[in-house]
């Protein structure tokens, strides 16, 4: 192999003209006897359905009547079609690259560190697993509620830690004197130094209710400073609204708010178990006061992964999670044959870490690059298994790619083979650039 | 020479134990990238395992990570009502007989096929060999409906067989070129001699090829089994009540939460034996990969 640059290798037996010789035949007729079943296989099941499908893709749905190129106009067209196009473009934009980068990465990074196969194992893994169980895996990270599914429970857990939410998602004011405003709940009358203001609210159940509450207190007047209560203003079996009553609790860790009269922040305390909060020395004057938004801001309910906004990019990172074993171990191989003297004399002429990488390691691994990159394109065309496995029923029109719609179409429900053959062969003609590409390259190596 | 020694990297050998440490936290970043990245790659696996090992109330209130907590919800009731289940065993049966087919058949085919590749002389050889690299990424999705019509006529659908032959065919491009390409590397001086000696063709294919390319026999074999293992597209599209695994699963999906007692331990099932088969057989496997990664 190697250098010869005609398609036509060297043959292992060195020969007279064939056909001239009676051993020739013999020769020729063990080879066919050779290469048949294969023949066979390759012409039934590949070659023939291959030719039937593009004379297919010009019939009807069910077959009986020439329609041109109306199959093809239906993938231009129809909305379900044109979003199976769109999505399969972002994935043929986004995977590649991405795969062979973060391929790259770990392939360099491992090669730092002596316990590289370890980390080779976990990230190869999920190559072994079919498409279809890793999505599976990942339908359950991707649960919405973050009480169970793993990515949303992790956002959860940087969520709260920054940002905890509101203790009161669904209170309402429980007298007239207070309203709704900008999420959170403002006293309407003004209020000066010396005011007890009681902020009833209601509308929370029981197990809303903050951990810690206490029956709540109607606090004293205070000197030169505005107090007040803010508590759950109902009782069981009725009560009066706007009166702390027996049996009714403090709400704590209420953050209260007092505005000036332009309705700028001009203080902010928190309420006591009892309910009870106080701002004390303040100027005389009219003031407002309020309680914040992010009392009543809604708990983290989860990010809808598997709705239709987000699927396409879920789905992606799971078909990334199998693939970046695969650009590891390639590259890494690739790496592994890079001459060490080559590196070190780059490193001895000066060149940083990243010099070395960007100057020498990369131009000379792009040909290993290249094949990860084609070989990802090609599988992202034909990518099936995972979106079926992950999108549930009622997305899967907006996480629809090529080969879902294609089967879709042809073997769930509506059974048009017509418009069926039009996406196979869309796909197939998406897939011609990297076969010559193949050849090419092959006619060079034989 | 003395100045371009100085300017070389200190040898390793003589480090004191001081810049060994000092190397050491040097990486520890890259050291804490990998773990971080290492864990995170396995817990989804992780996560579908322990969610396997809980019933279908527990999984309502809390996610697997609840078992951290209460290591007495992990039991293996589940998988004892996945083998009880008669869908899922006999479907694992189905999809044990396709994988064999689906391996040993194209494995046979693609040998003969190969080794005429390889060795044999015949007109349009390396034509014939080229269309061989073009098939390679024929998309599958151009068989499914001509393949379909014809099971259909012929009685192969929702068949084993049907089946079998298909994962055969579509296995061949990839089987062919790759024992090809292994064969040929066979030093020319064994098939010579053996020739001299008088044998025959297929006694040098049986006696001297096939033992020597093993490995690579051994590394397709790998390939061809996951491949059909794993496969749901096909068994959809050629099968209703031949259901492999995958299928028989992916039946299930529609009412996902309150089936994920059943779901969560087959799908577990049924990438454990791929995992087994990985790990016993990773260097085969990474080889394959690394002579076939045009597919």
């Amino acid at each position: 192999m190697g250098s010869g640059q005609s398609v036509v290798g060297e043959p292992p037996v060195q020969e007279a003209p064939p056909a001239a010789m009676p051993g020739a035949w013999r020769r020729h007729a063990l080879a066919a006897g050779f290469l048949a079943p294969a023949a066979v296989f390759l012409g039934v099941w590949v070659i023939y359905p291959t030719l039937r499908t593009v004379i297919r893709s010009f019939f009807d749905a069910d077959g009986d009547e020439f329609v041109g190129l109306d199959n093809y106009a239906e993938l231009f067209t129809s909305d379900v079609l044109l979003t199976a196009i769109k999505n399969n473009a972002i994935w043929i934009a986004v995977v590649p690259a991405l795969v062979t980068a973060i391929g790259l990465i770990f392939a360099v990074l491992t090669e730092r560190v002596s316990w590289s196969v370890a980390f080779k194992t976990a990230v190869f893994m999920p190559m072994a697993v079919s498409a279809f169980a890793a999505g599976i895996t990942w339908r359950i990270v991707y649960v919405k509620n973050p009480d169970q599914g793993a990515v949303n429970a992790g956002i959860k857990v940087v969520k709260d830690t920054f940002d905890p939410g509101g203790v009161l998602a669904a209170a309402r004011p429980s007298t007239d004197d207070l309203r709704q405003a900008g999420g959170g709940i403002e006293l309407e009358r003004p209020v000066q130094p010396g005011d007890v203001v009681p902020l009833g609210l209601t509308a929370i159940s029981t197990d809303d209710v903050p951990e810690g509450a206490e029956q709540a207190v109607r606090p004293e007047p205070l000197q030169g400073g505005i107090t007040g209560v803010v508590w759950r203003d109902f009782k069981p079996g009725g009560g009066e609204p706007g009166r702390v009553e027996t049996e009714e609790l403090g709400l704590p860790r209420v953050k209260v708010e007092l505005r000036d009269a332009g309705g700028d922040r001009v203080a902010q305390v928190e309420s006591e178990t009892d309910g009870t909060f106080a701002f004390e020395d303040v100027d005389p004057g009219d003031y407002r006061l309020a309680i914040g938004q992010e009392t009543f801001a809604r708990p983290f309910g989860g990010v809808s992964w598997l709705g239709p906004d987000l699927i396409t990019p879920a789905v992606i990172i799971a078909y990334i999670w199998i693939w970046a074993g695969f650009a590891m171990v390639v590259i890494a191989a690739g790496l592994a044959s890079i001459s060490r003297e080559v590196l070190e004399a780059a490193r001895t002429d000066g060149g940083t870490e990243w010099q070395v990488f960007r100057r020498v390691t990369v131009p000379l691994l792009a040909p290993v690059l290249t094949v990860v990159f084609i070989t990802m394109l090609i599988n992202v065309l034909k990518v099936f298994d995972i979106v079926i496995a992950v999108a549930p029923g009622a997305v899967q029109d907006d996480a629809n790619v090529l080969a879902l719609a294609m089967w879709r179409t042809a073997f769930a429900g509506t059974s048009d083979f017509g418009v069926g053959s039009a996406i196979a062969v869309f796909i197939f003609l998406l897939v011609i650039p990297v076969l010559l590409l193949n050849i090419r390259r092959f006619r060079r190596e034989i | 020479m003395a100045t371009v020694d100085t300017a070389a990297p200190a040898p390793r050998m003589g480090e004191s134990p001081a810049s060994r440490v000092l190397r050491w936290v040097g990486k520890a970043p890259v050291h804490l990238i990998l773990i971080f990245v290492g864990v995170l790659w396995l817990v989804p696996t992780l996560g579908l395992f322990l969610t396997s090992t809980l019933g279908a109330e527990d999984f309502q209130d809390e996610g697997w990570w609840q078992i951290f907590s209460e290591p007495s919800k992990l039991t293996f009731e589940n998988y004892e009502s996945v083998f009880d289940n008669e869908d899922i065993t006999s479907a694992l049966v189905t999809t044990v007989l396709i994988s064999i087919g689906g391996t040993l058949l194209p494995i046979a085919v693609a040998a003969f096929a190969g080794y005429a590749f390889a060795w044999l002389d015949f007109p349009g050889r390396d034509w014939l060999f080229i269309l061989v690299v073009a098939l390679l990424v024929v998309p599958l999705q151009m068989a499914l409906i001509p393949i379909f019509d014809l099971y259909n006529r012929v009685g192969l659908f929702d068949t084993v067989l049907g089946l079998v032959l298909f994962h055969t065919a579509f296995g061949l491009p990839f089987a062919i070129f790759l024992l090809r390409n292994f064969f040929i590397g066979i030093p020319k001086d064994l098939m010579e001699a053996a020739r001299i000696d008088g044998a025959s063709e297929l006694r040098i294919f049986l006696r001297v090829v096939l033992p020597l390319g093993l490995p690579a026999i051994a590394s397709l074999a790998i390939f061809q089994f996951l491949w059909t293992w794993n496969d749901l597209l096909v068994a959809l599209t050629f099968g209703r009540d031949t259901q492999p695994i995958t299928v028989a699963i992916f039946s299930q999906l529609r009412a996902f939460s309150t089936t994920i007692d059943l779901i969560a331990p087959a799908t577990f099932v049924s990438l454990a034996i791929p995992l087994v088969v990985f790990f016993a057989f990773q260097r085969y496997f990474v080889q394959g990969l690394l002579a076939g990664s045009v597919k």
